[in-house]
């Protein structure tokens, strides 16, 4: 089915027969039996999201840990705005939707018998499975780098014990230190990440350690919301930030943890501390499974998230190839309904409705000036997702009487509180 | 894009249809569009604030809000860029599906 299905999709005819055809033999006794792995922004939202549009569905979300902490505001976690507990989200909201939550590490997926192996033996069988495992680390892409090298040189890309362990060096830095942040390539979690959190850390330091300086050293060229950001810099933190592209001898080439030095084209910097964001790939249970292809990610059928590389089975977020889509809490949100609708129109053996696809990336670069970049997306089986034309796009380039950034600094903390209730209230 | 591939008359006639007709149109639904809304303005349109819930809002009041954005009639910070992504008839099917909301 996996060749016919995308013509199938794009094909008014043919879509009423796509119930037969792609009609699974269910889970006895249930109108479909779904398992969620990952219950982050696009896991959470699949889950919720099944319930809503079918409650009849047995929906069983798996989660390691028992309650999820949010990478989107963990910056402000680092600068020291916001406490660990402000984007620490647990489950009950979840399991009063109706959700199985089931605590334990996915290690296997037999996708030809349709079953989910457990770290502890538990075996979970499903009709769809969704794959949600945001990114794994890949440590061994900055040379001297190391799960251990994180202790001293946090990348706090995954929200929790990192995110405080760099908060706790950025308390204990010297007036006067240096921060050194180290930027992937693309494509990577959050792309206007690791420029919002040296925007805050700088607002950190001018307000307590004002002779400090700020480095980063970029793998790329170009970022997200560039223009915005560096005008930012230099109006609110005159001198502090200095960022070197990856033409420049940004990318990093080794990192030396006993002597806090990193190595680049720049030359060989010395940090007081340093932040170590390396390159990434998707989480370790979609490589497990076999739905990554040879770039470490899960490419997917752009109209409805099916994994292209197994029957039953849909990516959602960061692990996902989605075109256009940036990888963002936002984008797994949206990614999250699209899948959740897609599986209750085939296991009703009705046709999969096209995608509604939106992307908002907030950032903070102060906690009263926000700024922000949207798109709406398209999607076709030929052209995958590709942005609307004439659409979207980032904040004005200059403020007017709106008092934008004022503005999108309040729609920032708005932002967080509706996507959270809307994934885990 | 999607109104190119089909006559406005027949996407017009589809909003009078119960949601289940939504499978049969080329674009999305109102109502998957209306939940991407979510993300900013609160589940089923419920925001705290200051960003407007749309929940209770009516059809008519979404549709000139949305197409002032889209025109640049109504000054605003993010809506301007999201309403541009938007025919106007999906404008008007994400409104008849916020307008269902309590």
């Amino acid at each position: 089915m996996t060749t016919t299905r995308r013509s199938l999709l794009t094909t008014a005819g043919a879509a009423a027969g796509l119930g037969i055809i792609g009609m699974p033999a269910l889970a006895q006794g249930a109108a479909g039996k779904v398992v969620v792995i990952g219950a982050g922004f696009g896991g959470a939202t699949t889950a919720r999201y099944l319930k809503r549009l079918n409650a009849a569905l047995d929906v069983t979300l798996v989660e390691r840990d028992d309650r999820f902490i949010t990478c989107p505001f963990s910056n402000y976690v680092v600068a020291g705005f916001r406490k660990i507990e402000d984007i620490t989200h647990g489950f009950d909201g979840l399991r009063k939707a109706g959700i199985k939550v089931v605590k334990g590490e996915a290690t296997a997926v037999d996708t030809a018998g349709r079953s989910v192996t457990l770290g502890d033996g538990t075996k979970l069988s499903y009709d769809k499975l969704v794959v949600a495992p945001g990114i794994e680390l890949n440590f061994a892409g900055v040379p001297g780098y190391s799960e251990a090298a994180a202790e001293k040189m946090p990348h706090a890309w995954k929200a929790g014990p990192q995110t405080l362990l760099l908060r706790r060096q950025l308390e204990a830095m010297p007036d006067g230190g240096t921060f050194i942040l180290c930027a992937p390539g693309n494509p990577f979690r959050c792309p206007p990440g690791p420029y919002e959190r040296v925007s805050v850390v700088a607002w950190y330091l001018k307000n307590n350690k004002p002779k400090s300086k700020i480095l980063m050293l970029d793998a790329k060229d170009a970022f997200s919301k560039q223009g915005l950001f560096q005008a930012a810099w230099e109006s609110e933190f005159p001198g502090m930030i200095t960022w070197i592209s990856g033409k420049d001898g940004g990318k990093v080439e080794s990192v030396d943890p006993a002597s806090m030095t990193v190595k680049s084209g720049f030359g060989n910097e010395t940090g007081a501390v340093i932040n170590v964001i390396p390159p990434q790939r998707a989480g370790a249970i979609a490589q497990a499974a076999g739905l990554v292809a040879e770039t470490g990610w899960c490419p997917v059928d752009p109209l409805t998230f099916a994994s292209a590389k197994a029957q039953n089975v849909y990516i959602v977020g960061d692990a996902a190839v989605a075109g256009a889509m940036p990888k963002s809490g936002s984008s797994a949100n949206v990614q999250g309904k699209v899948v959740a609708a897609a599986i209750v129109s085939m296991l009703a053996g009705k046709a999969v409705d096209a995608p509604a696809l939106l992307n908002i990336c907030y950032s903070l670069v102060t906690p009263d000036y926000g700024i922000s970049t949207t798109d709406v997306y398209q999607a076709s089986a030929d052209k995958g997702i590709t942005t609307t034309p004439n659409a979207g796009g980032v904040s004005v380039k200059t403020p007017t009487a709106l008092n934008e950034r004022k503005l999108e600094a309040e729609y920032t903390v708005n932002w967080y509180k509706s996507i959270t209730a809307d994934i885990w209230a | 894009m999607f109104s190119r591939r089909f006559p406005i008359a027949v996407l017009a006639a589809l909003w009078v249809l119960p949601m289940a007709a939504s499978a049969q149109t080329a674009g999305p639904s109102g109502q998957a569009m209306a939940q991407t809304c979510y993300v900013c303005h609160g589940p089923d349109g419920k925001s705290a604030g200051p960003i407007a819930p749309l929940a209770g809002l009516p059809k008519d009041h979404i549709v000139r809000q949305m197409t002032e954005f889209k025109t640049d009639r109504r000054p605003g910070t993010i809506m301007n860029r999201i309403a541009k992504g938007y025919t106007d008839e999906q404008i008007v099917a994400i409104a008849d599906f916020i307008a269902t909301l309590k």
